[in-house]
């Protein structure tokens, strides 16, 4: 086999063992629990085979993507940035508050409130930025306590007479409702079906090329890989390693905020207590899942937009749908675990290459040497 | 490296140092000023729960599944090993007392939960220690797994039973509580006499002698028997040693694989722990949720504490307080307001004595915004309450990260013979 091809089986060989073994696990805990699990998978596929589920899938992936990517950035440079949920829940809520409160020209409105989110979610990742960069303090630690800051200061904000008003008849609480001109209309993607697909689709696919062009094809994306890479390496070549830390913080911040918009200017119109929570963390398992590739996140993100949605089935089957929260965490471990082995033996393998390689060029210059003289260059023992 | 000179302590200091002979009057010392600084806040603001006995023994309860997550993340942490998957195996362990519990009594509960985070702590030690995952990836998938796992199992254990259901337990009988006898009355007499500092120390005597849960107790055990065993025993160098310098561990004949297995698995059981005080003490019940966030609060007060038991235990005794006290009595938590403009006050000047002119300035100002808020308002959010916590831990970190000192291989793979 040559390398290349090699490499395109581990590549793609690799999630799809981890996947099937995930579901041999799930298989388990489903019979041991009573649940034929064949069955439980054919009505999954069978409701995902329906237009109105499909459209749900996409919505779900879209946000997931989005998240994922956010992650992924930071992944890129070697920084957890664990914050994305409160960064999104931050930013849709004051997205959302300046949304409901402002009246503006359809594309203006629009534009500014997606650039609210955006900044928002950039400040409060920049934060944990600052942190690291002045006084040291992991990334991971701190987004953490930023999660649940956000997450004080948003109920702090989400009250009657601050940002929300209460709504008539329901003890629900959400800012005001965003008029007409500042929501994104739906796309009519998938055939059969009224539903609709949330426009900010668009948005996402943007973000994902934008993304795979900055990382890849731009000097900025280099030294910012390079820093993940090898840090020792970067300094050396001159890269500025506070500067693309700050940076790239804020860049998966401002992507962060983007999370909600989806689910926002396409659906709900309003930041309520119940807005999707937790969304970041599905996010760091789809950005493993893909391996911070833009293509290979769109897959994870499907995957599990097809998981979360198909799983409204098996309640009505008497199976609990938490179900589909075990096969996603056994996922992404499965996952993390095969790609460590197989990086172990790709190393292994690339070792035992260039030892053959090196093997083959032989013993150096005096190469065919005469049988003759064979003996006399062996070392008398 | 310096590594060394922190692991070798344990050998040098056995004979008391001088350094460890005078902690403890310092320590004492701090008590008592705190002790004092509460009463009076308590006399100029009126605020009787500040000190009550009630609210000692909300704190102490509502600190154990904190310190519990807390000491489990030590327990990795220390052998090299980040856990974030604290939260994760400490939801298990709601799950394991809730299943258990309601079915063959509350002990029964503890043990379970116990296991169900062992289990965790094993799953985290299997793709962290034997696959080399990154361990903060693993600690991720542990959360999404673990939370998948208890609703899915709760919706197949307790759907139909007495009581229970898709997100709840039945009811767990309880486990019982000691008071000390003589302490007990001591503390509640002095508490009635209503004088300044005396009512204050009877409340807190009476809190923490009255009704303490059998799992508090089990709770308080582990800490101080984590502390001996991890820094008393030869067991507990080897295995810090892992935490510090794996390799050098290696080279001294330390199986390293196994003491970074057996931490993180203990840590798991101390989360699973936690889990149960929560499942079967606080609440009588699992339910769905029920963790909400502790065990990574645990590892904010693991953090707090410098990754020591005793700062730890303090950690998680602070973060505890602020909590009982807001269950209590929102006034209270107001009067907290001014405690911290005169402690801050405090600080200032005694930074300025020690010529910090910037310090010493910064707490001021400080002191003075804790003055003006405290003089021009009447209540505290209780989201203000909610989110202290993590707060302290941030500015902790901004402000000592020079001071803290984490084990120098934390958080990194460890492989056999690899070293590079």
């Amino acid at each position: 086999m040559s390398p290349k091809v090699r490499r395109l089986l581990l590549t793609v060989g690799t999630p799809l063992v981890a996947v099937l073994f995930a579901m041999g696990i799930v298989s388990v805990i489903l019979a041991a629990t009573g649940v034929n699990p064949l069955d439980a998978f054919q009505s999954m596929i069978e409701y995902a085979g329906q237009p109105r589920t499909q459209v749900l899938i996409l919505n779900q992936s879209t946000t997931y993507y989005l998240s994922a990517v956010a992650v992924a950035i930071g992944f890129r440079m070697n920084l957890f940035n664990i914050g994305v949920d409160g960064q999104y829940r931050l930013a849709a809520l004051l997205a959302a508050a300046f949304a409901g409160n402002v009246a503006l020209p359809a594309p203006l409105h629009i534009g500014l409130t997606i650039l609210v989110a955006m900044s928002v979610g950039a400040m409060w990742a920049g934060i944990a930025g600052l942190l690291k960069v002045t006084r040291g303090v992991s990334e991971v630690i701190s987004t953490i306590m930023l999660n649940f800051i956000a997450t004080g200061i948003a109920a702090y904000l989400l009250a009657p007479g601050r940002l929300a008003e209460s709504a008539e008849g329901s003890n629900n609480i959400a800012t005001p409702t965003i008029p007409e001109s500042g929501r994104v209309p739906g796309l009519p993607l998938i055939p059969d079906t009224v539903e609709l697909v949330y426009g900010l689709i668009i948005l996402a696919a943007v973000v994902g090329v934008a993304y795979w062009y900055v990382l890849g094809r731009t000097r900025f994306g280099f030294d910012l890989r390079a820093t993940g890479m090898s840090e020792s390496a970067a300094v050396a070549s001159g890269v500025n390693v506070k500067k693309m830390v700050m940076i790239s913080m804020l860049l998966s911040g401002a992507v962060a905020g983007l999370v909600g918009m989806p689910q926002l200017l396409g659906a709900s119109y309003q930041y309520s207590l119940d807005f999707p929570a937790g969304l970041g963390f599905t996010g760091i398992a789809i950005a493993l899942l893909g391996r911070n590739s833009p293509i290979g996140i769109a897959f994870g993100a499907l995957l599990f937009g097809f998981l979360d949605s198909s799983a409204q089935i098996l309640d009505l089957e008497g199976v609990p749908k938490e179900i589909v929260l075990i096969m996603q965490g056994v996922i992404v471990l499965c996952v993390v675990i095969a790609y460590e082995l197989v990086r172990r033996y790709t190393v292994r393998q690339v070792a035992r290459d260039v030892g053959r390689r090196l093997g083959e060029a032989g013993p150096p210059p005096p190469a065919p040497a005469p049988p003759a003289a064979g003996p006399s260059t062996e070392v008398p023992a | 490296m310096s590594v060394d000179s922190d692991v070798r302590i344990p050998a040098a200091a056995s004979p008391a140092t001088p350094a460890r002979r005078r902690a403890w009057p310092r320590l004492l010392l701090i008590l008592s000023g705190l002790l004092l600084l509460f009463s009076f806040v308590r006399v100029v603001t009126g605020a009787e729960e500040l000190t009550s006995a009630g609210t000692v023994a909300a704190a102490l309860g509502l600190a154990v599944p904190i310190g519990m997550a807390g000491l489990g993340g030590l327990w990795s942490e220390r052998s090299g090993v980040v856990n974030i998957g604290l939260e994760g195996m400490m939801i298990l362990g709601t799950w394991g007392a809730g299943f258990a519990g309601w079915q063959w009594g509350p002990w029964a509960g503890v043990a379970f939960a116990v296991i169900m985070g062992a289990l965790g702590g094993l799953l985290h030690a299997l793709a962290t220690v034997t696959f080399g995952v990154d361990q903060i990836v693993s600690g991720v998938a542990i959360n999404i797994l673990a939370l998948g796992l208890t609703k899915y199992l709760a919706a197949t254990a307790f759907e139909g039973t007495p009581g229970g259901g898709q997100t709840q337990s039945p009811p767990i009988d309880p486990i019982g509580s000691v008071t000390l006898p003589g302490l007990s009355q001591l503390g509640e007499a002095l508490e009635d006499t209503e004088l300044f500092l005396i009512s204050d120390l009877g409340g807190l005597i009476a809190g923490l002698t009255t009704d303490i849960s059998y799992v508090t107790v089990l709770a308080i055990t582990c800490v101080i028997a984590t502390w001996w065993i991890l820094w008393r025993t030869a067991f507990g160098l080897r295995l810090r040693s892992c935490g510090e310098a794996p390799y050098a561990a290696e080279s001294l004949g330390v199986n390293v694989y196994k003491y970074k297995y057996i931490a993180v698995v203990v840590s798991g059981a101390l989360s699973g722990l936690g889990g149960a005080y929560l499942a079967i003490v606080a609440a009588s019940i699992y339910r769905e949720g029920q963790t909400g966030g502790r065990g990574y609060i645990g590892l904010a007060a693991m953090i707090f504490g410098n990754w020591r038991p005793g700062g730890l235990a303090a950690g998680a005794g602070l973060f505890g307080y602020a909590d009982g006290l807001q269950l209590r009595s929102g006034e209270a938590v107001h009067a907290l307001l001014l405690l911290a403009a005169i402690a801050l006050g405090i600080a200032g000047l005694y930074l300025a004595w020690k010529r910090k002119p910037v310090g010493s300035a910064v707490s001021l100002v400080l002191a003075a915004g804790f003055w003006w808020w405290y003089a021009s308002t009447t209540d505290l959010p209780p989201q203000v309450t909610f989110m202290t916590p993590y707060i302290t831990t941030l500015v902790v970190l901004a402000l000592a990260s020079q001071r803290l000192r984490m084990p120098a291989a934390d958080g990194q793979v460890y492989r056999k013979g690899e070293e590079t």
